[in-house]
C-alpha cells in the first residue's frame, strides 16, 4: 500500500471493509505523518498508544463483521472537546494539566461508531480568534506555502516564530491544518462565529457548521453557549456528511440539543439540485470586496445553475449589523461562561495572598490577551446601565437577522450562496496586532449564520490569484443540512480540483 | 394602632417585606442528578455540573418545577405558564460556576396572597410579589485551618424557592406570624420541610420606618436570618436603629446588613455603592420553562387541603373554636392525628374533649420529650379508646391522665381498656361502697362536717378526702352527691 494518508475518509472506510488495509496500518501511517509534521503545530497532544490499541480493536471488529460506521478511521479532535483522561484545555493556560473524568457527547458518539483518536488539535484559546494565533500552545502553520516562498524557506520558518507562514484560520486552525496536511482523515471542530468555515476556506477543506442544536454541546468547553456548535472539517463533502451523521444526535444532557433522528447525510450527496432555488444576498456584496472573491461567487452560482438550480437575488437587510451585534452577544456569554476558571477547583492556580488575589493572579496569568479583551467587553456590555444599550439591542438585531433569513426561505429559497471569507489566508503575525477589529472582519460572512442558528457549509471553490484556496458558503434552512451536502457536492464537482499541498514541512 | 413605635419625636411605623429562601423538597438538585441529602461528608453529593467542570450543562429537574408550581397554587398565586432562567454573576469560592442560575426577569410564580393569623382569632393579609426557582451556593468553611478556607459543595445547586412578599407587614410580630404561616403552608404542601436548623428556610428582611401616613422610607436589607425569633429581633433592633438615626437628623443609607444575635444589633455588610453588579442575563444553556393548563390542573388536583380550609372545616364540622382549630391545624400531622382520633372506629366522639387531650397532656408530653405529637407513642386508636373510657364512666378524667402517662411510658402499645382492667383503675360506681367511704370520712372529721353545714364551700375538701381513701377510683359525681345528702347540703 502506498500513500494511506492520501485516502479520503470514505475511501479509507471502503478499504478497511474490503480488508485491503488494516486500521493499524492506517493509524500508524497517520501517526508517522503527525510526527513528521510537528513543525506545523497542529496537534497539542498525540495519543499514539491509545490510537494503536483502538485500531487493533477496530481491526478485530472489522474481521468479526461488527464494524461501526466509522470503524478504524483515525481522527483528530479539537482541544475544546472533553476527552476522558486526555489533554483538554481549549488551548488555554488556565486549564493547565486539566484531564477530564468525562467524555463529550460528540466524541463519545465517534468512539461508539468505532473511530480512532489520534490526539488533540490546536485551536485559538477558548475558540476566540480567527488565525489560531491566540493559542497558549503557539500558532499553527497552514500546509499551504505562502505565495513566492520556497519549501526550504518555509521549513526553516517553522522552527522560529512562524512569521510570514500562512495561518490556517481559526479558531479550528489545528483541525483544518491537520486535515489539509493529511495528518488525519477528518477532525472535529467547532464554530461560534465562523471557526469551522473560515479555516476550511483557508485550507481548501470542507467544513459544516450544523444547525444550532444538531450536535450536543455537553462536554464542549463553552465559549458562547447560544452560538457554539460542533461540526466536522474533512477533505470532501461526503467525508463531512459521514462525520456529521455520527457526531449529531439527541442528548438529554443538553437542553438545547435537538430531539430528532439524524438523517443519512451521505445519501444527500449526488442528489439532483434541479428545481432548487438558490438565493444570492445583495448585502454580502461589500464595498471594496476583492474582485477575485466576487468572480468566484458568480462562478459558484453558474455551477449551481448549470446543475439545474434557479438563481435569484435576495435581500438580507440587517446583515451589516451582524458583526457588531455578534461582538456583544458572544463576549457577554463568554464573560459568564469563563467565570468558572477561578483557580479554586482545577487548572492553573496562582496564589495571591487572599481569595481576590488568587482570582486576579490566576485569571491574569491564565488567560491570554484576546480572551481577556473579550471578557472585559462582555463584562462591560452586561453591566448595569449598559445592558439595555448593548446586550438587549444586540439581541433585537439578532431577531431581525433571523427574520431576514426566515423571509427569504419562506419565499421559496432552498439555500443561500455567499463567499466564505473576504480574502484568502493571511500570514502569521500579519493581522490584528494593532487593531483587533481587523481580525474580527474575517467573520463578516459567517457570523450571521450563527446569529440565526442556521446550518452553513463551506466547500473549496478555487484558487486566489496567489494560488491559495478560496471557499464558498452555502446557508440552509434550519435542520436542512442535507440540501447543503447536495449543493456542496455540486460545487466540489464543478470547481477545479485542488492539488494537495506538497509536504514541505516533513 | 398598637403597632407604632414610640420615638422621641412621636410615633413611627415600621414597614417590613421579606424574601424567604425555602429549600425545595426533592431528591436531586435543581440542575443535576446529585443528591440533596443533608449531613453527608463534605463534597460527596457533587456532580460534574455542580462543580462547574468545563463543558458541563444544567438540565432542569422537573420535580423542582412541580414543587414551585404546587407552592404557587398554595399561595393562591398567578402561575406563569412561561418563565425563564437568568444568570446572576459574581465571584465566590462556594459558587463554582461564577454565577447563580435564578429567575430574574420572569419567575415561575407571580402575585399571590397569604392570610396570616396574628392570633387564632385575628388575621391579616400579606401580598406575595413572586416566587422563583434558583440554585443554592456551596458552603465556605473558614474555621478548619488558620491559613486556608475550605469549600463544601454538597449544597451547591440545591433548589431554592425565593418567595418575595410585598412590604405588607407593620411589626416584628406580623413578620414572625407571616413566616410561621408561610412555613405551615410549605409543610402542608410538602414543597419545603421548613427545617430552619438545617438552614432549609432563611429570610432576607427588608426594614424601613416612617411617620404614619408618610411615604415609604429608605430600606435596609438584613441578610440571611435563620430563625423566626431572630427575624423578630432583627426587625425590632433595626427599626430602633433607623428611628434613632432619623431623630438625630441623619438619613438612612440603603445598604445590606447582618443581624448579630449575640450582640443584638445589625451591622453593615455593604453599602449601596459597594453593591454587586450581578450582570443578569438570560441563561443560554436553558430553554424557557413552558407548561400548559393540564400540567397545572393536575398539580392543583393533587394538592392537599390547605391550613385555612382545614381550620374552617374543623370549626364547621367539629364545632371547634377558632383557637382550637388554629392550633390543631398549625401542623398537618397534628390535624390528621386529631381527625383520626375523633373519627376512630367510625364513631363520633366529643371533638372538644379529643382536642383538649391533644393540645393538653399529649402535647405537653411530646414537647417535653422533643417529639412530634403523632410520634409520642400513642396511636389515634389508643387516644380514642381513652376518651371513650372516660365517656363511658369507666375511668375518671383524673385517672385517665395517669393512664395516658402509662401508655406513653411503661405500657407503650397496650390496649387502654385492658390496661385499666389489669391495673384495677376502673371507677367505683357501687353506691354502697361509696356511701361507706363517705360515712367513714364524715365520722373521722365530725368537727369539719359540722362546719360544712354552714360553709358549703368545704364540700370540695370532703370530696378530696373520699377520693383519697378510694384511691381516686370512686366516681366523683357519686361521691359529691352522697356527701351533699349526708351533710344536709341539698
Amino acid at each position: 500500500m502506498t500513500n494511506l494518508t492520501a485516502l479520503t475518509l470514505a475511501d479509507a472506510r471502503k478499504a478497511l471493509r474490503d480488508k485491503s488495509i488494516t486500521s493499524v496500518e492506517l493509524t500508524r501511517a497517520h501517526l508517522d505523518a503527525i510526527e513528521k509534521a510537528k513543525g506545523l503545530n497542529a496537534f497539542v497532544a498525540v495519543t499514539a498508544e491509545r490510537a494503536l490499541r483502538s485500531a487493533q480493536a477496530s481491526d478485530a471488529r472489522l474481521a468479526a463483521g461488527e464494524a461501526g460506521p466509522l470503524e478504524g478511521l483515525p481522527l483528530g479532535i479539537k482541544d475544546l472537546y472533553a476527552t476522558q483522561g486526555v489533554h483538554t484545555q481549549a488551548c488555554s493556560h488556565i486549564l493547565d494539566k486539566f484531564k477530564p473524568a468525562y467524555e463529550s457527547t460528540v466524541t463519545s458518539h465517534l468512539w461508539r461508531d468505532g473511530a480512532v483518536m489520534l490526539g488533540k488539535l490546536n485551536m485559538d484559546e477558548f475558540a476566540m480568534g480567527s488565525s489560531n494565533e491566540t493559542s497558549y500552545y503557539g500558532p499553527v502553520a497552514s500546509p499551504w506555502l505562502p505565495p513566492n516562498w520556497t519549501p526550504e524557506h518555509a521549513k526553516a520558518a517553522l522552527t522560529g516564530d512562524k512569521k510570514g507562514l500562512l495561518t490556517p484560520g481559526g479558531s479550528s486552525g489545528g483541525s483544518a491544518c491537520a486535515v489539509a496536511a493529511r495528518l488525519c482523515l477528518a477532525a472535529t471542530a467547532s464554530d461560534t462565529g465562523g471557526s469551522i468555515r473560515q479555516p476550511a476556506a483557508f485550507t481548501g477543506t470542507v467544513g459544516i457548521k450544523p444547525t444550532y442544536g444538531r450536535c450536543s454541546r455537553y462536554g464542549m468547553v463553552a465559549f458562547a453557549s447560544s452560538l457554539d456548535q460542533a461540526g466536522p472539517i474533512a477533505r470532501t463533502t461526503r467525508d463531512c456528511a459521514i462525520m456529521l451523521r455520527s457526531m449529531a444526535g439527541r442528548d438529554p444532557k443538553d437542553s438545547t440539543c435537538y430531539d430528532a433522528p439524524v438523517p443519512d447525510y451521505e445519501a444527500a450527496i449526488g442528489r439532483s439540485v434541479k428545481g432548487m432555488t438558490i438565493g444570492i444576498p445583495r448585502e454580502y456584496r461589500l464595498d471594496g470586496m476583492a474582485g477575485e472573491i466576487e468572480a468566484l461567487w458568480s462562478e459558484g452560482a453558474q455551477w449551481l445553475k448549470a446543475a439545474g438550480a434557479k438563481i435569484v437575488d435576495v435581500s438580507l437587510p440587517h446583515t451589516r449589523h451582524a458583526l457588531p451585534a455578534y461582538y456583544i452577544v458572544a463576549p457577554a456569554e463568554a464573560s459568564s461562561n469563563l467565570a468558572r476558571y477561578d483557580g479554586v477547583r482545577y487548572g492553573l492556580r496562582e496564589d495571591g495572598g487572599d481569595i481576590v488575589g488568587l482570582y486576579e493572579q490566576t485569571r491574569a496569568k491564565g488567560f491570554g490577551a484576546e480572551v481577556r479583551r473579550r471578557l472585559m467587553i462582555g463584562t462591560y456590555v452586561l453591566s448595569a446601565g449598559y445592558y439595555d444599550a448593548y446586550y438587549v439591542r444586540a439581541q433585537k438585531i439578532r431577531t431581525l437577522i433571523k427574520r431576514d433569513f426566515e423571509t427569504v426561505f419562506a419565499a421559496g429559497v432552498d439555500a443561500i450562496l455567499t463567499p466564505a471569507t473576504p480574502s484568502a489566508a493571511f500570514g502569521i503575525g500579519e493581522k490584528g496586532s494593532a487593531d483587533p477589529v481587523e481580525m474580527y472582519l474575517n467573520d463578516v460572512f459567517t457570523v450571521t449564520v450563527n446569529m440565526a442558528g442556521l446550518p452553513g457549509l463551506v466547500a473549496p471553490a478555487g484558487l486566489s490569484a496567489t494560488g491559495l484556496p478560496l471557499g464558498l458558503q452555502l446557508i440552509g434552512r434550519p435542520f436542512d443540512e442535507e440540501t447543503l451536502f447536495t449543493l456542496g457536492a455540486v460545487i466540489e464537482q464543478s470547481a477545479p480540483k485542488l492539488k494537495a499541498p506538497a509536504p514541505w514541512w516533513a | 394602632m398598637a403597632n407604632l413605635i414610640n420615638g422621641a419625636t412621636g410615633d413611627w411605623e415600621v414597614v417590613v417585606g421579606l424574601e424567604v429562601h425555602a429549600q425545595v423538597t426533592s431528591k436531586a438538585k435543581l440542575f443535576s442528578g446529585a443528591s440533596t441529602a443533608f449531613g453527608a461528608e463534605p463534597n460527596t453529593h457533587v456532580s460534574l455540573v455542580d462543580a462547574a467542570m468545563p463543558g458541563m450543562l444544567p438540565v432542569i429537574n422537573v420535580e423542582c418545577v412541580r414543587q414551585a408550581v404546587r407552592t404557587g397554587l398554595g399561595l393562591k398565586a398567578q402561575i406563569n405558564k412561561r418563565s425563564s432562567f437568568d444568570r446572576k454573576n459574581y465571584f465566590y469560592p462556594d459558587l463554582p460556576q461564577g454565577y447563580q442560575i435564578s429567575q430574574y426577569k420572569s419567575p415561575v410564580v407571580g402575585e399571590g396572597e397569604i392570610q396570616v393569623d396574628l392570633t387564632p382569632e385575628r388575621s391579616f393579609r400579606v401580598g406575595i410579589e413572586r416566587l422563583h426557582l434558583e440554585q443554592d451556593a456551596g458552603k465556605s468553611l473558614h474555621d478548619q485551618s488558620a491559613t486556608m478556607s475550605f469549600v463544601d459543595l454538597n449544597r451547591s445547586g440545591v433548589a431554592l424557592m425565593e418567595i418575595v412578599s410585598k412590604p405588607d407587614m407593620r411589626s416584628a410580630e406580623e413578620a414572625k406570624a407571616y413566616v410561621t404561616k408561610l412555613r405551615t403552608i410549605l409543610r402542608y404542601i410538602g414543597s419545603c420541610d421548613g427545617d430552619m436548623e438545617k438552614g432549609n428556610l432563611r429570610a432576607d428582611v427588608n426594614v424601613s420606618v416612617r411617620k404614619p401616613g408618610a411615604p415609604l422610607g429608605t430600606r435596609c436589607e438584613i441578610k440571611n436570618v435563620n430563625s423566626i425569633r431572630f427575624i423578630g429581633q432583627a426587625i425590632e433592633v433595626e427599626a430602633r436603629r433607623q428611628i434613632a438615626i432619623i431623630e438625630d437628623g441623619g438619613v438612612i443609607e440603603q445598604e445590606t446588613r447582618l443581624y448579630d444575635p449575640g450582640r443584638g444589633e445589625t451591622r453593615s455588610m455593604r453599602s449601596k455603592e459597594e453593591a454587586h453588579d450581578y450582570r443578569y442575563f438570560p441563561d443560554p444553556d436553558l430553554l424557557p420553562l413552558e407548561f400548559d393548563d393540564a400540567f397545572i390542573d393536575a398539580l392543583r388536583a393533587d394538592l392537599p387541603e390547605l391550613p385555612d380550609d382545614k381550620k374552617a372545616r374543623f370549626m364547621r364540622d367539629y364545632g371547634l373554636s377558632a383557637y382550637d382549630s388554629a392550633i390543631l391545624c398549625a401542623e398537618r400531622e397534628i390535624a390528621a392525628y386529631f381527625e383520626d382520633t375523633a373519627r376512630h372506629g367510625g364513631q363520633k366522639r366529643d371533638a372538644k374533649i379529643v382536642a383538649n387531650w391533644i393540645m393538653g397532656d399529649l402535647s405537653a408530653f411530646a414537647n417535653a420529650n422533643s417529639l412530634a405529637v403523632a410520634d409520642a407513642g400513642l396511636s389515634p386508636a389508643g387516644l380514642a379508646t381513652l376518651v371513650d373510657l372516660i365517656g363511658e364512666g369507666v375511668i375518671s378524667g383524673k385517672i385517665a391522665k395517669d393512664v395516658l402517662l402509662l401508655l406513653l411510658g411503661p405500657e407503650r402499645g397496650a390496649d387502654p381498656r385492658a390496661l385499666v382492667q389489669a391495673r384495677g383503675l376502673v371507677q367505683v360506681n357501687d353506691t354502697g361502697a361509696i356511701e361507706a367511704a363517705v360515712d367513714a370520712v364524715i365520722a373521722a372529721n365530725a368537727d369539719k362536717a359540722e362546719q360544712a353545714r354552714t360553709k358549703p364551700g368545704m364540700l370540695g375538701w370532703f370530696v378530696g378526702q373520699v377520693m383519697k381513701t378510694t384511691g381516686g377510683k370512686a366516681n366523683p359525681q357519686s361521691v359529691s352527691d352522697a356527701l351533699k345528702r349526708k351533710l344536709g347540703l341539698d
